[in-house]
């Protein structure tokens, strides 16, 4: 079983990539389940057609100790399993405990046991590593590759950094290693160019660039991924690029985080500012 | 409230500097009023009028053999052992003391991690010390449940409520935070357990404390306050005390003395104008462990000194809310209290006094210091006769014990004020202090308040809110002009003033702040003291080492220790302790094996 999790700036469309990477692995034969660390329980929406279930904090609240693992996981698309932690209302409470007491529930009720099968374990983690339970995925060996979602603007690139730090930091103690850079492509200039030597720089890979095509905004409006709404159209095959590139990805590092001017310079460099 | 030229006068008739001595009454009439009974002619000892009452206390001498360089040589002796930066740190916190002009000493920083200090949390100070001991005010603890046992009262504050006034001491209010609050968020829980509470109890007040996770999780425990304010009826008011903030306890007594002063501090009017003719005082920092504020009521009331507010020992939510209708504050534990003493005299121009009821000579003297102020003749005569009376009562106990422990040596290092106050107690059966220092007080408590415009604020002590405090425009009755406290200065009386705990010890005495376990086990072997006052967490490490110790935290089970009657306790347990055989005794099973670096450091 492969242990993936999935960071990157807020907004720059971790959710959509991971559920529609999913949807290609899964397409693939493959038994994955995509664990939602966002307190707004949105990450698995297009898998599951609807925000339906119950996020495994709500469970554990209402039901107390007695919590079943089919109380919290539903099945998706292609038998994708689908499971939210869930999370206090914005400005309430503290998420990040949420989601170690999530994790841990999760491995007590066995969802990671070897009778499930899996191939996959997806973590689809909330913004920027903020504070030491969104960290949870990547310590203690939760999650063993990381992919960080990125675009050719500055301040994802700058958020991409920071989380580098943080997988750094619990490289040691967790075993935790990047396995690349997914451009979900904002069409920047040279952004291509400009995330591969990016991607270099922090000693790592582009692992695929996802263009942008609107079809992805048609396929959320109807609750699904790309591949289930449209299986034949050309933003699909890039899904389903992506999930191939990351089934057959070898290059696993511990990244080498830049310091801020280097990342400045390198964005001179390929005529991005100024 | 009464104005303050319907008082007596201020100060002694005689009132101009060096004019006491001469001219001080021999025989005068009492006021009628004051006693109810006919004028009668009283006397009052000229030398009484004379007394100074603002120099320092003289400490008992140390034995010759103790020179300054020698204590120099012990100090690097002491941080020997430390890596060099810990060293460094820890050396700014000895001085070998110079009573006439005490060094800078370093006080109220950061504790080395690892030192394993004596001292407790912010909310310990806030709760545990200064609101807690409150009778009628229910506690609520927001925070896990261990957080709300733990400072359940454990330091033994007694209360003896009068008819109709509540005592909830006896229980333990907690929110009981479990990881789904933490998650979800506890402000929900918090005002069910304030509306559960209401529902049971009816209480006039309920005060809410944030421990640490409360504002990791940002609950804003104001607003529900507020909220609940509204939607009960009664006083309900938050403090932002959580454990991690500030250095020390030292933090939580601010944040106490701010959160008291805003929220109930001049809250109430007395149902009937104070008769000016009384002498009404408020005692602040005195907690009322073991009974002392028993005590202490008890001699004030002999005096006849009126007790409006104790800050807050055997006290109630009414006291406290109309304690701005009183004339003077006289203040025990400087540390914990002194914001409320300034803040009080600022808005409402009640003048502040320090004073120490702990030890027979002390509180003799800090009684000459309530009717000084006063200066009222018969309450001069009265509170004479009281000390004369009281004294007397101890005194053969007194000689008797004495005779015993004379020249034996005390250390001590607890408090912000107690490792100050206790040395009077010794001294008065003559035990010196031959190394003392607080866990927890600032320099001020150290070298005196004239030093404050010299400390350095550092950033943990600025995370902590200074009031902006003005006079209040209809509530602001200055009880003495400045000219009456110049004057009242110059016949021994100071106000807003405390020289600190340095002034009053022998030269050449060890001073050290915020002491650690290795340095207290080397001074332990070089001193060999009789006896050593200190904490729960100090205790059974002296005690295995054949020293006894006393608690001043909670008094290990006994008191009264403050008053006359306290002090009598005192010497009797001190006796106990340390004319007693029984520590010659102690053979550990490991005596004759060697200790390693640290013992053989310190031999």
């Amino acid at each position: 079983m492969r242990k993936v999790a999935i960071y990157g700036k807020g907004g720059i469309g971790k959710s959509t990539t991971t559920q529609n990477t999913v949807a290609g692995l899964a397409e693939m034969g493959k038994k994955v389940m995509v664990v939602g660390c966002d307190p707004k329980a949105d990450s698995t929406r297009l898998l599951l057609g609807g925000l339906a279930q119950r996020s495994v904090l709500d469970t554990l609240r209402s039901e107390g100790e007695d919590v079943e693992l089919e109380d919290v996981r539903s099945s998706g698309f292609s038998d994708t399993l689908c499971v939210e932690s869930g999370g206090p209302e914005p400005g309430v409470g503290c998420a990040g405990r949420g989601i170690i007491t999530s994790i841990n529930l999760l491995e007590q009720l066995g969802a990671y046991d070897e009778g499930e099968n899996l191939d996959y374990v997806f973590y689809d983690v909330l913004g920027d590593v903020v504070c030491g339970g969104f960290a949870m995925p990547i310590r203690e060996g939760k999650a063993q590759e990381v992919y960080i979602v990125a675009s050719g603007e500055m301040m994802a690139m700058y958020a991409a950094n920071n989380i580098c730090k943080g997988i750094r930091k619990f490289a040691d103690s967790g075993g935790v290693r990047l396995g690349g850079i997914i451009c979900n492509s904002r069409k920047v200039d040279n952004e291509f160019e400009l995330i591969e030597h990016f991607a270099k720089k922090l000693g790592t890979q582009m692992v695929y660039f996802v263009p942008r095509d609107n079809d992805v905004q048609r396929a959320e409006i109807n609750r699904k991924t790309v591949i289930d709404w449209s299986p034949g159209c050309g933003q699909a095959d890039h899904y389903r690029n992506l999930a191939r590139a990351i089934d057959g990805n070898e290059m696993f590092v511990v990244p080498e985080p830049m310091h801020t001017d280097e990342l400045e310079s390198l964005l001179l460099e390929h005529g991005v500012l100024g | 409230m009464s104005p303050a030229q319907d008082h007596p006068p201020a100060v002694p008739p005689t009132g101009r500097a060096g004019a006491t001595a001469d001219q001080a009454p021999r025989a005068l009439t009492t006021d009628p009023v004051a006693t109810g009974d006919a004028p009668q002619v009283v006397v009052v000892d000229e030398a009484v009028l004379t007394l100074d009452l603002s120099a320092p206390t003289e400490a008992l001498a140390l034995p010759d053999t103790l020179v300054p360089a020698d204590q120099g040589a012990l100090i690097d002796r002491l941080i020997s052992s430390y890596p060099p930066k810990v060293a460094r740190k820890r050396r700014r916190h000895f001085q070998v003391n110079e009573p006439g002009a005490p060094a800078p000493i370093g006080a109220n920083e950061r504790t080395v991690p690892g030192i394993i200090t004596q001292r407790g949390c912010c909310y310990a100070g806030c709760k545990g010390v200064v609101l807690g001991p409150i009778t009628d005010i229910v506690h609520i603890v927001h925070g896990p449940i261990g957080c709300s046992y733990y400072a359940w009262m454990t330091r033994r504050n007694q209360a003896r409520p009068p008819e109709g006034v509540a005592n909830y001491l006896q229980y333990a209010f907690s929110t009981d935070l479990t990881e789904d609050e933490i998650i979800f968020g506890g402000e929900k829980k918090l005002a069910a357990a304030i509306r559960e509470a209401h529902a049971l109890f009816h209480p006039k007040a309920i005060a809410v404390f944030s421990t640490c996770p409360v504002g990791l999780i940002g609950d804003d425990v104001h607003a529900v306050s507020r909220q609940l304010r509204k939607e009960l009826g009664i006083n309900i008011f938050g403090f932002s005390c959580e454990g991690y903030k500030g250095v020390s306890q030292s933090a939580g007594h601010h944040i106490a003395n701010n959160g008291l002063f805003t929220h109930v501090v001049g809250t109430e009017e007395p149902d009937a104008e104070p008769d000016p003719t009384r002498f009404r005082i408020n005692v602040l920092g005195e907690y009322n462990i073991g009974g002392d504020a028993f005590e202490i009521e008890r001699i004030l009331e002999r005096c006849g000194i009126d007790l409006v507010a104790t800050f807050s020992g055997n006290t109630n939510y009414g006291d406290i809310a109309r304690s701005h209708t009183a004339d003077l504050n006289v203040v025990m534990c400087h540390r914990s209290i002194n914001y409320l003493a300034e803040m009080m005299e600022t808005r409402y121009g009640i003048p502040w006094t320090k004073v120490n009821f702990i030890g027979a000579e002390a509180t003799a003297k800090s009684l000459r210091k309530i009717a000084r102020y006063f200066g009222d003749q018969a309450l001069i005569a009265r509170v004479e006769t009281v000390i004369g009376e009281e004294l007397e009562a101890i005194a053969a106990e007194r000689a008797e014990i004495r005779s015993r422990c004379e020249g034996k040596l005390a250390m001590l290092y607890v408090g912000g004020s107690r490792a100050h106050h206790y040395q009077e107690l010794f001294r008065d059966i003559g035990m010196p202090t031959i190394s003392a220092g607080y866990e927890f007080a600032h320099r001020d408590d150290y070298e005196g308040r004239e030093v404050i415009p010299s400390i350095k604020v550092d950033a943990d002590s600025r995370n902590i809110e200074e009031l902006d405090v003005v006079a209040d425009p209809l509530a602001y009755h200055p009880r003495r002009s400045p000219e009456q406290l110049d004057a009242l200065a110059r016949s021994g009386l100071q106000t807003r003033d405390y020289v600190g705990m340095m002034r009053e010890m022998a030269p050449s005495a060890l001073v050290v702040d915020d002491i650690s376990h290795h340095e207290m086990e080397v001074l332990i072997r070089e001193y060999s003291p009789a006896v050593v006052c200190s904490g729960i967490k100090d205790k059974y490490v002296i005690e295995k080492m054949g020293v006894p110790c006393k608690q001043l935290h909670n008094y290990d089970y006994g008191g009264p220790y403050a008053g006359f009657v306290g002090a009598r306790n005192f010497y009797r347990e001190i006796d106990r302790l340390v004319s007693a055989n029984v520590w010659k005794y102690v053979t550990p099973p490991w005596a004759g094996e060697s200790l390693g670096a640290f013992a053989s450091g310190a031999a």
